[in-house]
């Protein structure tokens, strides 16, 4: 079920939080505790804007189990306009309207059904822009 | 350090063995690894290294250390198992040299064995995709196949190839598992073939991705003076080395460039005293065209771009400059989880004591081994010298 978990990542799955280095102002997503040598204040949170590239895509026709009612389903690679990359589904697109470096945008989409008695997973996903 | 020597290597056939368990299939590798060493004795076997990477998962089973001590005979040894995804055969291999190396035992066995058939391929898919970033990429539904293909469609875009360029990959995989009888595909394909397969995850197609088999793989390990009171020649490892980076694809400076597996390379020839153009035969992770291209950019067998252009021309075959996948690699030989890294072993020992029949590379004297966790994760990279 996996309450908990799908709990703690509401914000980077639904306001696509990442962190600033307050020393160098490098941008990574997603979140990561400080490492070995690192102040617990030297990352601070921040929220992405969700605009990016597309860096790679695929179109997936053999998914795992939780997923197989969406086959085929297109996946990318994208860059977010601060920089990071980040991995998700596409959405509201045909496999034609792809290409590498059109613009996308995030959306909020049901990601899992975890199945009866459980959580409808919510996160992440993109789309190319609609202007 | 303390030399160590590869005295026994076999495997089972890799294949869809229903009628087989994991304790089965682990008791024939081991009997078959220790049919010709009937003057080594048993009692000195210090530790048992099982590599595994999926059997909780997949095969219902756990603590496979003292599960399989006991199913093959290695009553009351020390066992454990080790997991690295799809590096556990190279790192169990690590592992076990490091403990004769370090005094602590005479004889180490490693043992790679996996069962992934008895589940439907949504159950593998999912299991496979925890061994990227379950929150970052599995949660989202991507598999390690369409990672791959993320990867493969920057790389033809970067550097400008058509997805066929890759075909010389499975093509060279399949060429040569049609001549082991242990692969798990034994038929040739062509380019023309792979233009026209469907697609898994597209720019991959069904004939560039590797199927996941049954199989197990036994090597045997040993000091140096138990070594010399066996007939040779004599396989010593000369290095190894592992190296690790994030599972998180989309968090790497740049996600063409397997830092791990150049890392683990390197130090791995540096240990061992030589530089990559001594090396004769080579067996990396590819089960897929795209991954044998990284590895061997990554290891600096050729510049960033260029890899599909020299399997093109025949450098991957075994009378290439750098021969890969001599057994059928993990397209077609199979891909066997965890236990892939030994079965690369076992390869690399019928090579270089001349007993690989038509895929022989001549006169391989010095081989390396490397098996990538996930996307090269983990890289775990073994050297392997036939000393004259």
């Amino acid at each position: 079920m996996e309450v908990a978990r799908h709990w703690r990542q509401r914000g980077t799955r639904y306001r696509l939080e990442g962190q600033r280095n307050t020393r160098t102002g490098a941008i990574r997503f997603p979140a990561q505790p400080p490492a070995l040598g690192e102040e617990p204040s030297e990352w601070e949170s921040i929220r992405l804007s969700g605009r990016g590239t597309l860096y790679s895509f695929s179109v997936i026709r053999q998914a795992p189990d939780g997923f197989e009612g969406l086959v085929p389903y297109p996946v990318a690679l994208v860059q977010l306009e601060e920089g990071p990359l980040v991995t998700a589904q596409l959405t509201d697109c045909a496999e034609a309207d792809l290409s590498i470096g059109i613009a996308v945008e995030m959306v909020t989409r049901h990601l899992l059904d975890t199945g009866e008695d459980n959580v409808l997973v919510y996160g992440y996903k993109f789309r190319p822009c609609l202007m | 350090m303390s030399n160590i020597y590869l005295v026994g290597a076999a495997a089972t056939p890799v294949g869809e063995h229903y009628a087989r368990s994991l304790a089965d299939l682990a008791s024939e590798a081991v009997r078959a690894a220790f049919a010709p060493l009937s003057a080594l004795p048993l009692d000195r076997v210090g530790g048992l290294y099982v590599a595994n990477a999926l059997a909780e998962n997949l095969a219902s089973q756990g603590q496979l250390g003292a599960y399989l001590a006991t199913s093959v005979g290695l009553h009351g040894v020390p066992a454990l198992r080790v997991e690295a995804a799809g590096a556990s055969g190279g790192v169990a291999v690590q592992q076990a040299a490091q403990a004769i190396a370090a005094g602590q035992c005479e004889i180490a066995v490693v043992l790679g064995v996996e069962k992934l058939t008895d589940r439907l391929e949504g159950e593998v898919e999912a299991a496979l995709a925890l061994q990227s970033d379950g929150e970052a990429q599995a949660i989202h539904g991507l598999t390690l196949t369409a990672q791959w293909a993320l990867l493969m469609r920057r790389y033809m875009h970067v550097y400008g190839y058509p997805a066929e360029a890759f075909a010389p990959f499975p093509v060279n995989a399949h060429t040569n598992a049609a001549k082991n009888p242990q692969a798990l595909y034994r038929f040739g394909i062509n380019a023309d073939k792979y233009r026209k397969a469907g697609q898994i995850a597209s720019p991959l197609n069904m004939l560039d991705c590797s199927s996941l088999a049954d199989g197990a793989a036994c090597l045997v390990l040993v000091n140096e003076a138990l070594a010399r009171e066996l007939p040779g020649p004599h396989l010593r490892i000369a290095a190894t080395a592992v190296a690790t980076d994030t599972p998180n694809i989309a968090a790497r400076p740049d996600p063409l460039d397997l830092s791990a597996c150049r890392t683990s390379a390197q130090v791995a020839l540096e240990r061992a005293h030589l530089s990559l153009s001594d090396v004769h035969v080579f067996e990396v992770s590819d089960p897929h065209g795209i991954t044998a291209a990284l590895a061997l950019e990554a290891l600096g067998c050729y510049p960033r771009g260029e890899a599909p252009r020299h399997a093109a021309d025949g450098a991957i075959t075994p009378t290439g400059h750098t021969p890969i996948a001599t057994a059928g690699g993990y397209k077609a030989r199979g891909d066997i989880g965890g236990a892939s890294g030994i079965y690369q072993m076992v390869e690399l020992a019928r090579q270089l004591r001349g007993e690989a029949g038509p895929t022989q590379v001549a006169n391989a004297r010095i081989a390396l081994a490397q098996s990538l966790g996930g996307l090269a994760a983990t890289a775990a990279t073994c050297v392997l010298i036939a000393d004259s």
